[in-house]
């Protein structure tokens, strides 16, 4: 598979040419593989080095990698028996944000998460993964559901943020995301929350309370969009980069002030390089996690999550 | 609308409403800044800063807000101490701590709220206060756990409670630590619910992002002063996204009613009236102690 590389990758792309080079060559086969396999490590080495030390931008990069696995993936790879159940019962169906009921490890679960979209044309269905009013009021009737038929909810976030129209706000933008963080704090069943990539502003936060706040090593997570960020305070989007940079928004930075729980490992040269082992390395978290809230009875659970929430910058 | 000699003028001299230091005018005479109609200021005062001529509801600050909703303006502080955090260590352009310092200088408040308990027509409720002219009303973490002490001094007392919200939003320079402040007031206010106290959220010109999506949508009761523009995105940012020109009233109050959003729309000078009403009827038991 050929990927694409970020311009900080330009090392690990020129090693990659160079071994596509070779492997179109005429050379003896066992000459061309002992050049191939020196140069995949090399690959590894330098994917290594570069990786240990990303800086805040490039983590950002990464975070919004075209190949990034999406929430459909993470469905497909880790759940089985997936549902999706679609509509807000009131206006319509959001294509922003899917959820379903699967089965995990034999167990009911309900899955809420953005979608992205892949190609051009599932993009514009979902949107870019920037919700409507109709996606949070679905995710808040899913969540519900999950409540009174007793399953844990799954969140996996991923959006640039709530989509700024005219038609969202006609529809209660506001009212919808205010209205899920309050279901989201009394709610009788444990939610995990995953950040996945781009966990941006209300639009993330909207699915984002919960048990266990987990962010993928290469996630980032923030008041608002770099962009959005550098025009509101710099008055200049360019600035995005200086913004990312201020905002700390990337996950060993909020494990540092205790605003997330966790930081989930990322295969070498982040989760696209290897899906498979990303997707089992969240199955193994999603266990963890919820046989942690499974030991708690409910009162017990709600007050564990009370006092994670009270303890968001909280001032002595 | 911009006279012609506005446009001659210095800029030293030309003045602009919305850069004024304080949304008060100040002296004896002001000037109404939608009509430019000239009032003289114990009237203004007196009609709670609603223009006499054409009913423009003036911004004003958190400490008038509190003097006009609590009799005889006196209200006792809750949490009035604490002080502002630099949890990332931010700058921009400026240093937060800086922009700090400027706010508390320029306008004697130490954050951009508020919160307070007094009585109002002799009934003991909890209020907090947003004030705009301290960075644009936002919240951090000093604005949320303010907030969020007041909510819970009223379910420890039994009171309603009342807050008069404006805001651009969640404070930038505190990032996740202020996204969070969302769910932590919006935590509290079930708290509050749990405890059958009434919420009266008062939507006072203008509202927007976090401080729109959280606490200031959840009251039992959505009440917006006349033609306050409320909104999760601003006007600006939606009108380059859709490249559409934006309806005439977009995001007003007018607008908001019209939608859904809120119960009512209540001039100024008859909101104190109307929150005691709203809370006879919510909350008509109360233990006086």
């Amino acid at each position: 598979m050929s990927y694409s590389f970020l311009d900080f990758e330009k090392p690990i792309s020129l090693l990659e040419k160079k071994i596509e080079d070779l492997r179109s060559s005429q050379d003896q086969p066992d000459v061309i593989q002992s050049q191939v396999d020196s140069l995949n490590k090399e690959i590894i080495k330098i994917t290594k080095e570069l990786y240990s030390n990303l800086s805040i931008w490039q983590k950002v990069q990464v975070a919004r990698h075209p190949h990034r696995p999406h929430f459909s993936d993470y469905i497909e790879k880790i759940f089985h028996n997936f549902d999706e159940h679609r509509g807000d019962r009131n206006f319509g169906d959001d294509r922003a944000i899917i959820g379903g009921t699967a089965t995990f490890k034999g167990k009911p679960v309900m899955l809420i998460g953005h979608e992205k979209g892949k190609d051009t044309k599932d993009k514009i269905e979902r949107n870019f993964g920037m919700s409507q009013p109709e996606g949070y009021r679905k995710a808040a009737r899913l969540m519900k559901l999950a409540e009174d038929f007793s399953m844990p909810v799954i969140t996996f976030i991923d959006t640039p943020g709530a989509y700024p129209g005219i038609e969202s706000e006609e529809r209660g933008n506001s009212q919808a995301i205010a209205y899920n963080l309050s279901v989201m704090s009394k709610l009788k069943t444990p939610i995990i929350v995953i950040i996945t990539g781009e966990g941006g502003s209300g639009g993330a936060l909207a699915i984002g309370v919960g048990d266990n706040i987990s962010m993928l090593e290469y996630s980032i997570y923030s008041v608002a969009s770099p962009e959005a960020c550098a025009s509101i305070v710099w008055r200049d989007s360019s600035k995005a980069e200086d913004a990312a940079k201020a905002m700390k928004l990337d996950a060993s930075n909020l494990l540092e002030l205790s605003l997330i729980d966790k930081i989930i490992d990322e295969p070498l040269g982040g989760a696209h390089r290897d899906i498979q082992k990303m997707s089992s390395v969240l199955s193994d978290h999603i266990s963890e996690q919820l046989e942690k809230c499974s030991s708690l009875n409910i009162s017990d659970l709600l007050n564990e999550r009370h006092k994670k929430i009270m303890s968001y910058g909280a001032i002595e | 609308m911009k006279k012609w000699f506005d446009k001659i003028l210095p800029s030293f001299i030309r003045q602009n409403p919305e850069e004024r230091p304080s949304p008060i005018p100040q002296g004896l005479w002001q000037s109404c800044p939608n009509c430019n109609e000239i009032i003289y200021g114990p009237d203004l005062e007196e009609n709670h800063y609603v223009c006499t001529n054409c009913g423009h509801h003036i911004r004003i600050g958190a400490r008038h807000r509190m003097s006009y909703f609590f009799d005889n303006n006196e209200y006792q502080e809750i949490s009035e101490s604490i002080e502002t955090k630099d949890w990332l260590d931010f700058k921009d352009t400026k240093k937060y701590k800086d922009r700090i310092s400027e706010s508390i200088n320029k306008i004697n408040e130490k954050e951009a709220i508020i919160s307070a308990y007094g009585k109002v027509k002799d009934r003991e409720m909890v209020a907090a206060a947003f004030e705009f002219r301290f960075m644009g009303g936002s919240m951090g973490s000093v604005v949320g756990q303010k907030f969020t002490d007041a909510v819970y001094y009223a379910v420890d007392k039994k009171l309603p409670f009342v807050c008069f919200s404006t805001s651009g939003g969640a404070r930038m320079q505190e990032s996740l630590v202020s996204l969070f402040q969302m769910a932590k007031t919006a935590a509290a206010l079930n708290d509050l619910k749990q405890a059958k106290l009434p919420f009266i959220s008062v939507l006072t010109d203008p509202i927007y992002g976090g401080v729109a999506a959280s606490l200031a949508m959840l009251g039992d009761v959505n009440i917006a002063e006349p033609k306050a523009q409320v909104g999760f995105t601003g006007p600006r940012v939606i009108e380059q996204t859709v490249r559409v020109k934006l309806p005439d009233g977009f995001q007003k109050s007018e607008f908001l009613l019209k939608h859904g959003m809120i119960d009512m729309i209540v001039p100024r000078t008859e909101l104190k009236e109307k929150i005691f009403n709203l809370v006879s009827k919510l909350s008509p038991k109360i233990d006086e102690a």
